[in-house]
């Protein structure tokens, strides 16, 4: 698996979010996934900006499009933040699970929307979750 | 700065969002159609998304808040023009839009309005007082 292309946006206000789904619609369309692929990504992705930004106090997400060794194409998103981290991942995991002013869908629904989901985080260790939809 | 014009017509109040919608944005749509519920005496609202790409929690949200406080000042919403993939997403997201009425297009959407304008208690609809 190699990286094709890789960038770099800052996620620190709400127009950062709506950017960031522009630029995977274009990516995703550019790579040939599908309406239905290209909307769940986009979707995931601003859901876990806006975890970001609300409870990370903003960060970073690079972007990456990967190879595989067979063909397959891929976009990676990880996104990173410097906040006070998640202490219970299972719990933070499950629908419904909030400690702020949103609908608690944002991890759970992110992770049914791609086919990779990876988060690493702990009590001020901050959050770094990383997603791929492979075409 | 982007604004999302409501337009009147009748006793409906209809809006196209044409725009992506960013988190201010669609809070400043909520407090702007409450207001103008009441000012209109609207017995309804429709929003058409067709154009809309991305449907996530926070505009799910907003959508049901919406139509929940709509309904709260004597007017149903309904939300016309979900996209098929937004539709799928919706549902693998875990998004669930219990206030919510939905129609295909804005004309079902419209028909919906009108029926249940028609059906409301007290034959006119405006049940309720002046402010």
């Amino acid at each position: 698996m190699s990286v094709s292309q890789s960038e770099t946006a800052q996620i620190q206000d709400s127009e950062d979010i709506v950017r960031l789904r522009q630029r995977v619609r274009d990516v995703m369309k550019n790579e040939g996934f599908s309406l239905v692929d290209q909307t769940k990504m986009v979707t995931a992705a601003s859901e876990l900006a806006r975890n970001t930004l609300i409870y990370g106090g903003g960060g970073t997400v690079i972007l990456d499009i990967l190879k595989s060794q067979v063909g397959r194409v891929g976009l990676r998103l990880f996104f990173e933040d410097h906040g006070p981290g998640i202490a219970d991942i299972d719990q933070a995991l499950k629908d419904g699970f909030t400690t702020g002013v949103g609908l608690g869908l944002g991890l759970g629904g992110s992770k049914r929307l791609v086919n990779e989901f990876v988060i690493d985080s702990g009590p001020d260790a901050g959050t770094r979750i990383t997603i791929t939809r492979w075409r | 700065m982007d604004t999302i014009p409501i337009l009147q017509l009748d006793d409906f109040l209809l809006i196209s969002i044409q725009v992506e919608m960013h988190d201010r944005l669609a809070l400043q749509l909520q407090d702007e159609l409450t207001e103008r519920v009441v000012k209109t005496k609207a017995k309804g609202v429709l929003i058409d998304i067709s154009s809309v790409e991305t449907v996530d929690s926070f505009m799910g949200r907003m959508l049901g808040n919406i139509a929940l406080m709509t309904q709260l000042l004597g007017a149903e919403t309904v939300v016309a023009g979900i996209r098929p993939a937004v539709a799928i997403t919706i549902v693998e997201l875990g998004l669930s839009l219990p206030n919510v009425r939905t129609a295909l297009n804005v004309n079902s959407g419209m028909a919906m309005l009108r029926q249940l304008a028609g059906t409301s208690v007290g034959g006119n609809g405006h049940e309720r007082q002046p402010e």
